[in-house]
């Protein structure tokens, strides 16, 4: 086990810069998640911490060392790939045993680690099969046993559950949970989905254009999100942006009704307001959105609400049973700490 | 209503099943096809074995069924110390010729393929130029080199210009495409060096490539005729083509010996070929969606 260390890190194919200097720092047996969107530069962080590229500049440390001019082999780090990268030609005993060809063990000791990982992840029983056949959750299994046989500093994970389904998916996520808390070592997950990053994270890197948004527990970005970029990426369905203005030291909506924050915020100042679907309701109280309501989704104990304002649909949560119906003009409100300001020219966080 | 009296007879069924087809000439155009060309393979092998079962004065005569049929020409052929050596020749160079090539067209595909260099695509073109030279233009070069070398008459000289190709290199270049880097990066980080890579992770996934380069050089080698023939002076060292070919004199060829040692010599290609059939047909495939 290990920490690592992220120093203004810059990765430039030809001339165009994918990474421009970042910086991270990441505990001993932390699981951190990267997330964003494609193109973001997450996988190409990860693909540098695993030493299959090389940084243009800056420095990876890796428990104190600097491992820049490192051979993969030699990082003390083990990957598990997203289409599993499992040999179709040798056994799971061979596949999982396949980290240890270079090792120093015994050939006992490398048979007793493999049945040890074997019987960790609950494979003991299909050692002898080929990866042909094996389900897609048993492969996702082989290609993790394979990068813990080896019991690495870091586990690197690049989207190692997009190719299953909605289901095993949620299985493996809870699985690879359990794993960490029971191996304990550091790993960074690279995944573009924000449900794997908030349910699996210690914390979250956000990552968008090659630069970092944001890093921090899942309740901090979903609760403080840095800017609206993150604000709108975290959080399914996404948070309502709405515009308005600051006049007389209160918010003045585009609907048309005026929110006193009760904080001092720059006079004038035109600012984006977003606000969560779950915080957002019909109801009486400052009216931050006015307008019909144009698509009910009704979930059984709550309907979501789509509401035409301002240009756009403003989604909002109602109540199951009651909600109003489509065409009816609403009015939607929220708590006022629920309210999340952001500059509208750079989209930073004022609250 | 019963169920008893909506269910059909079974005559109904069998009426109903088996409805006459109006003949399609789509398919009778396409299975006559089918069949011409079926012949046009089947004619001269067919007509291979007729010849190695005639008499010499029969052997212009083109009934496919000889009218006294026998074996003495296979006899012969077995008996004469040559064919042994000549198959032996051809053996050798075969073997050795299609181990180089599976070892050297997929070390040089997989370099072009799966390494990122400076140069490396005009490497591929360069490569990939040669095939539009033809052997004939080939041959004068070869053999003025190994006069010099002193290689003329000698297996080397047999093998060398065929040791490694263009086309096993593309065909083994275009296959490694469809290896993911993913497998190759998997095996990185294990701690294994590039060369073990390429053996233990790379060439086990291109299998059948490989199986349909072995039989494409092999049979190339095999039936190799113009350079063996050009190369070789000794009778020793004659390859079963160029041996076949000097049977009888120039007045006249001894068809039914030649066809005899054809048809003994085809025995190899066919084992090969029913060794690597079903990785040649999952070759093609593969071939056909990733080309």
């Amino acid at each position: 086990m290990a920490d690592l260390a992220i120093r203004n890190l810059v990765k430039r194919y030809d001339k165009t810069e994918v990474l421009h200097g970042i910086s991270l720092d990441v505990e001993d047996g932390e699981f951190v998640v990267f997330v964003g969107p494609s193109g973001c530069g997450k996988s190409t962080t990860l693909r540098l911490i695993a030493g299959l590229e090389d940084a243009t500049s800056g420095e990876i440390v890796i428990g104190g060392r600097v491992v820049n001019n490192l051979e993969p082999k030699d990082r003390d780090i083990a990957m598990v790939f997203q289409n599993y990268a499992i040999y179709p030609h040798m056994t799971v005993r061979k596949n999982i045993g396949f980290g240890l060809r270079t090792s120093k063990m015994s050939k006992a000791d490398k048979e007793a680690r493999i049945d040890e990982v074997a019987g960790i992840l609950g494979m003991s029983d299909l050692l002898a099969r080929k990866p042909s056949q094996l389900s897609g959750g048993q492969r996702q299994r082989v290609a993790i046993g394979r990068a813990m046989v080896r019991d690495p500093a870091v586990f690197l994970f690049d989207e190692p559950l997009s190719n299953l389904d909605a289901q095993l998916r949620t299985q493996m996520r809870l699985e690879i949970k359990k794993l960490h808390q029971r191996v304990g070592n550091t790993i960074i997950f690279v995944t573009h989905d924000q449900v794997e990053a908030m349910t699996m994270a210690d914390r979250i890197v956000i990552m968008k254009d090659g630069h970092i948004q944001q890093v921090g527990t899942p309740a901090e970005v979903y609760h403080k999100p840095a800017n609206t970029f993150v604000a709108r990426f975290i959080g399914a369905p996404s948070m309502n942006m709405l515009s308005g203005t600051v006049a007389n030291g209160a918010l003045q909506m585009a609907s048309g009704s005026t929110v006193d924050l009760g904080v001092g915020l720059p006079e004038g100042r035109h600012v984006t307001v977003g606000v969560r679907p779950e915080d957002l309701h019909p109801g009486a109280g400052p009216a931050l959105v006015r307008g019909p309501v144009t698509v009910r989704e009704p979930l059984g104990h709550e309907t979501l609400i789509y509401v035409g304002a301002e240009g756009q649909e403003v989604i909002a949560k109602a109540d199951g049973r009651t909600p109003p119906e489509v065409g009816e003009e609403v009015t939607l409100t929220a708590a006022l700490d629920t309210l999340h300001i952001f500059d509208a020219a750079t989209g930073d966080a004022l609250r | 209503m019963t169920a008893t009296e909506i269910r059909p007879t079974t005559d109904a069924l069998l009426k109903t099943e088996a409805p006459k087809k109006p003949a399609n000439m789509g398919q009778i155009l396409r299975w006559t096809l089918l069949f011409l060309g079926g012949v046009a393979m089947v004619m001269p092998i067919a007509y291979m074995i007729s010849t190695s079962l005639k008499w010499p004065h029969e052997v212009y005569n083109l009934k496919l069924i000889p009218d006294e049929p026998h074996l003495e020409n296979y006899t012969y052929v077995l008996e004469d110390g040559r064919f042994y050596w000549w198959f032996v020749n051809s053996m050798i160079i075969a073997v050795i010729t299609t181990i180089c090539n599976v070892i050297f067209d997929s070390l040089v595909g997989y370099t072009l393929c799966k390494f990122r260099f400076p140069g490396r695509y005009i490497v591929f073109i360069a490569i990939l130029s040669t095939l539009m030279i033809p052997t004939e233009m080939l041959v004068i070069p070869w053999y003025l080199m190994s006069q010099q070398f002193g290689w003329l008459d000698t297996y080397w000289g047999i093998m060398f210009p065929g040791l490694m190709t263009a086309f096993g290199t593309f065909l083994m270049k275009q296959f490694f495409e469809t290896v993911p880097d993913d497998f190759i990066e998997a095996a990185r980080i294990d701690g294994l060096n590039e060369l073990q890579i390429w053996w233990t992770v790379a060439m086990p996934l291109v299998k059948p490539a490989l199986a349909a380069l072995a039989i494409f050089v092999f049979l190339g080698n095999w039936t190799a005729f113009i350079w063996p023939l050009i190369v070789t002076n000794s009778v020793e060292m004659y390859t079963l083509p160029v041996g076949l070919s000097s049977f009888g004199d120039e007045a006249d060829v001894a068809w039914e010996l030649i066809m005899t040692g054809a048809a003994i010599s085809t025995i190899p290609t066919l084992i090969v070929f029913l060794i690597f059939q079903r990785y040649i047909i999952q070759g093609v495939v593969m071939a056909g969606l990733k080309g």
